[in-house]
C-alpha cells in the first residue's frame, strides 16, 4: 500500500469542521495509550480527565456545578486571547508572544492598586482594564515595530519578549512592588473592591461576558467588513492584497495591537478576579494554550469561544488528574501539545484527498 | 519487429491518470530519425505529460515506448539520456553564479576535465553556429545565450532525439531565426526534433510533420506544410476561432494617460530599474508594449498600477492630473483599471470565491459591494454573476473559488471584471498568457471594443502575434527602457526585434530615430 496526497481543487467544507474532532478523537486514542502507559486503567483515566469535568451535564446536581463555573472561568481567557490570535494568524501576523502581552496587561493594570490602594471608585476598574489593554498593546507593538522596520521574524521577537516581561514581573512583585505587610512574598498588596472584577456568583466574573462579547464581535468584523476582508487577503495572498491597495505593513500593526491589547484584557481580568493581586506567576500559559485554541476554533474567533471551553476541559482534568490518579498535572501540557499536532496534521485533508494506492502500481513503475 | 522499423521513437496507446484526470488518453505517436515533429495543442491538452514520460520524468499509466523498434522502459532522465534522449525546457536550469562551462560540467556524468570540456564546448558551438563562450558568467548571458547552453549541453552528449519545449517563447524574432538554422541542420544530421509551440506560424515554417494533441487525445497527424496557420489553430480548438477585428485608425483623441520621464530604481537584486519612460496612451486607441520577459514589464506595471509609488507627482498622469504618489485605489478612483499578469495571487486570491474577488479590486469604486465598510455579499454576487454571463467563464458550481477556475476561465473573469466597470483607462499586462486561442480571442476582442467606446487601452505582452493583432501604436521595453510608439502599420517584425535586443537603449548611443 502506498499513501497518496492528492490536491483538492477546492478546499472542502466538510474536512474544515471534521477535522478538529478527528483530532480530538486521536488525541483520546493517544491519551488512553498514555495512561496504560503509565499504568492506569485508560477507561477510568480518560473519565477522570474528560468527563469528570463535565458531570453536570448529566447529574444535574448542583454541586457539579462548580466545575460549569470553573470552566467559563478558565475559558474566558483562552476566548478572549484566541480570539485576537485567529485574527492575526488569518493575516499571516505570527504572534506567539501573547502570554507576554498577558503579563504586561496585568503589570500596567495592577499598577493602580499598587500606586493608589485607596483609589476606589466604578472609574478604578475600568482605569485598570483600559490600561491592561494599553500594557497588552505595547508589548505587542515592540515585536510589530520590529518586524516592519527591520523584517525581524515576529515569531521569534515576539516569544522572547515572553521571558523578558516575566522576568520583568518577577523582579517587580520580590522588589519595588512587593507588599510591606505581606510577610517577605513576592506579591502585591492584595486587590479589593473596585479593583476586582464584579461576578455573578462569586466565581464567574464581568472577563467572560467581555470574552464572549469580544469573540462575537470580532467574528463579525472578519466575516462581515472590509477590514476584515483586508485581513482575509493579506494573509492569503499578500501580492493580491497589494493590488487591492492594502497594507501589509498596516495588517502587522493592526494584529498585533489586537491580539496584544486582548491578551492584556485577559491578564488584567486575571489577576483582578481569579488571582486577586500580582505575584509571580499569574497565568497557567494560558496565551500559549489560546494558539491551540485558535487553531481548535478553525481560526474563527466565534469558534475560538467553543475551543476555548474545550481547552479549559484539559486545565480542570489535569487537576482532577492530579488529585485522584496522582499523576503530574503536567499531563495537561501533554495533551494540549497532542491536540495542536494533530489537528494541524488533519488540516492537511482540507486541501489533499488521501488516496491509497495499491503497492502493485509502485512496482510496477518502480521497475 | 526489430529490425526494419522507420521510427526512431514510438509511444503506442500511451495513458496517464492523474486522479480523476486522463492527461493522456491512447497517444500514439511516432517520430523518425531526422524529422522535426511539431506536437500541438491547447494550454492543458496533455503535451508535457507525453514529454515528461518520454523524457523519464513521469512514468505511463499504462502504454508502452519502442526506441527503434524495441521496447524500452524510461524510468528516469539517466535513462533517456543514455537512449539519446536531449531535453531543453522552457525554463532553464542554470546556476546565474557559475560559468557556462562549469553549467555544462555539472549535468554530465562522470568525471570530467574542465579545461577538455571548455574546448569541447567551443568546438561543438562553433560546429552549430551557436556562439558561445565557455568562461562567460551566466549571470551576464541573454535569455537567447542561456537557452545555447542548454543546447550546447544536450548536443555535448549526441542525442538521436532533441525535444525542445517552446523554445521560441523567450526569444526575440532574430535569435528565433538562428535558431531554425540550428534545428534545420540537426535534423539534417539525421537527429530527430519533437518541437512543441504555440506559434502555428514557425511549425509551419519549421516542423516536417505535426501531431496534434486535444483534451489528452491525439485528433490529426497533418503535414504542416500543407496546412494553414489558420488550419492547424482549428485542430487544436475543435472549432473555429473568433477572429479578432480591428479596424486601425489614426488617432487624435485625448491623452488619458500619459507618462514623463518615469524612473523607478530597483527595490531588490532580481528587479529590473525604470528608466526615463515617456509615453501618451490616447483615448480610442490600444498601444502594445513589446519585449522578452525580464526587461522591466512587472516593474512598469508597477508603477503604473500605482502599487510602487514614484517619486514625484508628474511622473504619471490619468486623465491630465498628476497622479505619481497616489496609491492603486486613488488610481482607480480616477477612472483606472488593471489587470496584472499573475492570475491566481496577484489579479485574484486563489482561496476566494468568485464574488469575493470582485471586491478584491473594486471596493473603492463600487458602492453596491461596500457600504459605510460592510461588505455587501449581494451586490458582489450581482457583479460576478455578470461577468461571468458577458465573458463565458465556465465554472463547476454557482460561486467557485478562484483557483477551481481554469487558466483561461480565471482569465476572462479577472479580465471582465475589470471590462465591467468600463474603465476609462485600462492597463492589462499579457493577457492572454497561457491561455486558449478561443478565451484569447474573446478578450482580444473586448480590449479593442472598449478602447473604440473612448477609453486608452494599454497591454504590455510578450506575443508578437497578439500585438500586430491588436495594437494602434507598439512601443517596446528593453532592460527598463521604452522606446517611442511606432504606428503598427510602419513598423516591421524585424525592427521589433531590433529593438528588443535593446536598440533604443541610451547606453548603446543609439537614438530612437536612428532603429526607425
Amino acid at each position: 500500500m502506498r499513501l497518496l496526497l492528492e490536491k483538492r481543487s477546492e478546499h472542502s467544507q466538510r474536512m474544515a469542521v471534521l477535522s478538529p474532532i478527528i483530532a480530538i478523537a486521536l488525541t483520546l486514542v493517544t491519551g488512553a495509550i498514555i495512561f496504560t502507559l503509565l499504568g492506569l486503567d485508560p477507561l477510568q483515566a480518560l473519565y477522570v480527565y474528560f468527563l469528570e469535568p463535565l458531570k453536570f451535564l448529566w447529574t444535574f446536581q448542583s454541586d457539579d456545578l462548580w466545575s460549569l463555573e470553573q470552566l467559563a472561568v478558565k475559558a474566558a481567557p483562552l476566548a478572549l486571547i484566541g480570539a485576537g490570535l485567529s485574527v492575526s494568524y488569518l493575516a499571516n501576523v505570527w504572534n506567539i508572544g501573547a502570554e507576554g502581552q498577558l503579563t504586561a496587561g496585568a503589570i500596567l493594570g495592577g499598577a493602580i492598586p499598587v500606586f493608589f490602594p485607596e483609589w476606589q471608585s466604578p472609574i478604578t476598574l475600568f482605569a485598570m482594564l483600559a490600561l491592561g489593554v494599553l500594557g497588552g498593546m505595547l508589548w505587542g507593538s515592540i515585536p510589530a515595530l520590529l518586524k516592519n522596520r527591520f523584517g525581524a521574524s515576529e515569531i521569534l521577537t515576539s516569544l522572547m519578549l515572553v521571558y523578558v516581561i516575566q522576568l520583568v514581573l518577577d523582579w517587580l512583585v520580590r522588589g519595588p512592588w512587593r507588599d510591606p505587610q505581606g510577610h517577605n512574598f513576592p506579591q502585591t498588596v492584595p486587590f479589593a473592591d473596585w479593583q476586582m472584577l464584579p461576578t455573578l456568583d462569586g466565581t464567574i466574573h464581568l472577563g467572560v461576558l467581555i470574552a464572549i462579547v469580544i469573540a462575537l464581535a470580532l467574528a463579525f468584523l472578519m466575516g462581515r467588513t472590509l477590514k476584515g476582508f483586508e485581513i482575509r487577503v493579506l494573509g492569503t495572498a499578500p501580492r493580491a492584497g497589494r493590488f487591492a491597495g492594502f497594507s501589509r505593513k498596516g495588517a502587522v500593526w493592526f494584529c498585533f495591537l489586537l491580539s496584544g491589547g486582548l491578551a492584556g484584557l485577559a491578564g488584567i481580568c486575571e489577576v483582578m478576579s481569579t488571582v486577586g493581586q500580582l505575584q509571580p506567576t499569574i497565568s497557567p500559559g494560558y496565551g500559549f494554550t489560546a494558539i491551540i485554541v485558535a487553531f481548535l476554533g478553525r481560526l474563527n474567533p466565534a469558534g475560538a469561544l467553543i475551543a476555548a471551553f474545550a481547552l479549559a476541559i484539559s486545565y480542570l482534568g489535569g487537576e482532577s488528574a492530579q488529585v485522584s490518579l496522582g499523576i503530574s498535572d503536567k499531563i495537561a501540557k501533554v495533551f494540549q501539545g497532542i491536540l495542536l499536532f494533530y489537528i494541524l496534521a488533519c488540516d492537511t485533508m482540507i486541501l489533499y484527498r488521501p488516496r491509497f494506492l495499491p503497492s502493485r502500481a509502485l512496482t510496477e513503475s518502480g521497475k | 519487429m526489430k529490425a526494419g522499423t522507420e521510427y526512431l521513437l514510438e509511444a503506442l496507446h500511451v495513458v496517464k491518470v492523474f486522479g480523476t484526470l486522463k492527461a493522456n488518453d491512447d497517444v500514439t505517436l511516432k517520430i523518425k530519425p531526422g524529422e522535426i515533429h511539431a506536437f500541438l495543442g491547447e494550454n492543458g491538452a496533455g503535451k508535457s505529460t507525453l514529454v515528461k514520460m518520454i523524457y523519464g520524468v513521469l512514468q505511463p499509466t499504462s502504454g508502452e515506448f519502442r526506441w527503434k523498434g524495441e521496447r524500452v522502459q524510461i524510468t528516469n532522465p539517466a535513462t533517456a539520456r543514455k537512449l539519446g534522449v536531449g531535453m531543453v525546457f522552457q525554463h532553464f536550469s542554470l546556476f546565474e553564479a557559475l560559468t557556462v562551462a562549469e553549467n555544462i560540467a555539472l549535468a554530465m556524468p562522470g568525471d570530467f576535465n574542465v579545461a577538455q570540456l571548455s574546448q569541447k564546448i567551443s568546438r561543438v558551438s562553433a560546429e552549430y553556429g551557436l556562439p558561445l563562450e565557455p568562461t562567460a558568467i551566466v549571470a551576464d548571458l541573454s535569455v537567447g545565450e542561456r537557452q545555447r547552453i542548454e543546447i550546447v549541453r544536450c548536443l555535448l552528449q549526441e542525442p538521436r532525439l532533441l525535444i525542445m519545449d517552446e523554445p521560441t517563447a523567450v526569444l526575440t524574432p532574430q535569435e528565433a531565426n538562428q535558431l531554425f538554422v540550428v534545428l534545420t541542420r540537426l535534423a539534417g544530421e539525421g537527429c530527430a526534433v519533437l518541437y512543441i509551440s504555440h506559434r502555428l506560424e514557425e511549425v509551419k515554417r519549421l516542423c516536417h510533420n505535426a501531431t496534434i494533441l486535444r483534451h489528452g487525445k491525439i485528433v490529426a497527424n497533418v503535414d504542416p506544410t500543407k496546412e494553414t496557420a489558420a488550419s492547424l489553430a482549428k485542430l487544436m480548438v475543435g472549432g473555429d476561432i473568433h477572429v479578432v477585428r480591428s479596424i486601425r485608425k489614426q488617432n487624435s483623441g485625448a491623452v488619458r494617460l500619459h507618462m514623463k520621464n518615469l524612473s523607478l530604481p530597483a527595490d531588490g537584486p532580481f528587479v529590473t530599474a525604470l528608466k526615463n519612460i515617456s509615453l501618451e496612451v490616447k483615448a480610442g486607441e490600444v498601444i502594445a508594449v513589446a519585449g522578452v520577459a525580464g526587461n522591466g514589464q512587472a516593474e512598469f506595471f508597477d508603477a503604473i498600477s500605482g502599487e510602487r509609488p514614484l517619486a514625484r507627482d508628474d511622473m504619471i498622469s490619468f486623465d491630465g492630473k498628476p497622479s505619481g504618489r497616489i496609491g492603486v485605489n486613488g488610481r482607480r478612483d480616477m477612472g483606472a483599471a488593471f489587470v496584472p499578469e499573475e492570475r491566481l495571487g496577484h489579479g485574484a486570491v486563489p482561496a476566494f470565491a468568485l464574488s469575493d474577488n470582485v471586491i478584491l479590486t473594486r471596493h473603492s469604486t463600487d458602492q453596491t459591494l461596500v457600504k459605510s465598510g460592510m461588505l455587501q455579499t449581494g451586490g458582489a454576487l450581482a457583479v460576478s454573476e455578470r461577468v461571468i454571463a458577458a465573458y463565458d467563464v465556465r465554472k463547476g458550481k454557482p460561486d467557485p473559488e478562484a483557483r477551481a477556475l481554469s487558466g483561461g476561465n480565471l482569465q476572462k473573469f479577472v479580465v471582465g471584471r475589470e471590462l465591467d466597470r468600463k474603465p476609462g483607462i485600462l492597463v492589462i499586462n499579457q493577457p492572454t498568457w497561457g491561455v486558449d486561442a478561443g478565451a484569447s480571442a474573446t478578450i482580444r476582442q473586448a480590449i479593442i471594443d472598449l478602447s473604440r467606446q473612448g477609453s486608452a487601452v494599454l497591454v504590455i505582452s510578450q506575443d508578437l502575434d497578439e500585438i500586430f493583432e491588436i495594437a494602434d501604436r507598439i512601443a517596446v521595453l528593453s532592460r527598463g527602457e521604452l522606446s517611442q510608439a511606432y504606428a503598427a502599420g510602419e513598423i516591421s517584425l524585424e525592427q521589433i526585434g531590433l529593438l528588443m535586443a535593446g536598440a533604443h537603449e541610451t547606453k548603446e548611443g543609439m537614438s530612437h530615430a536612428a532603429s526607425a
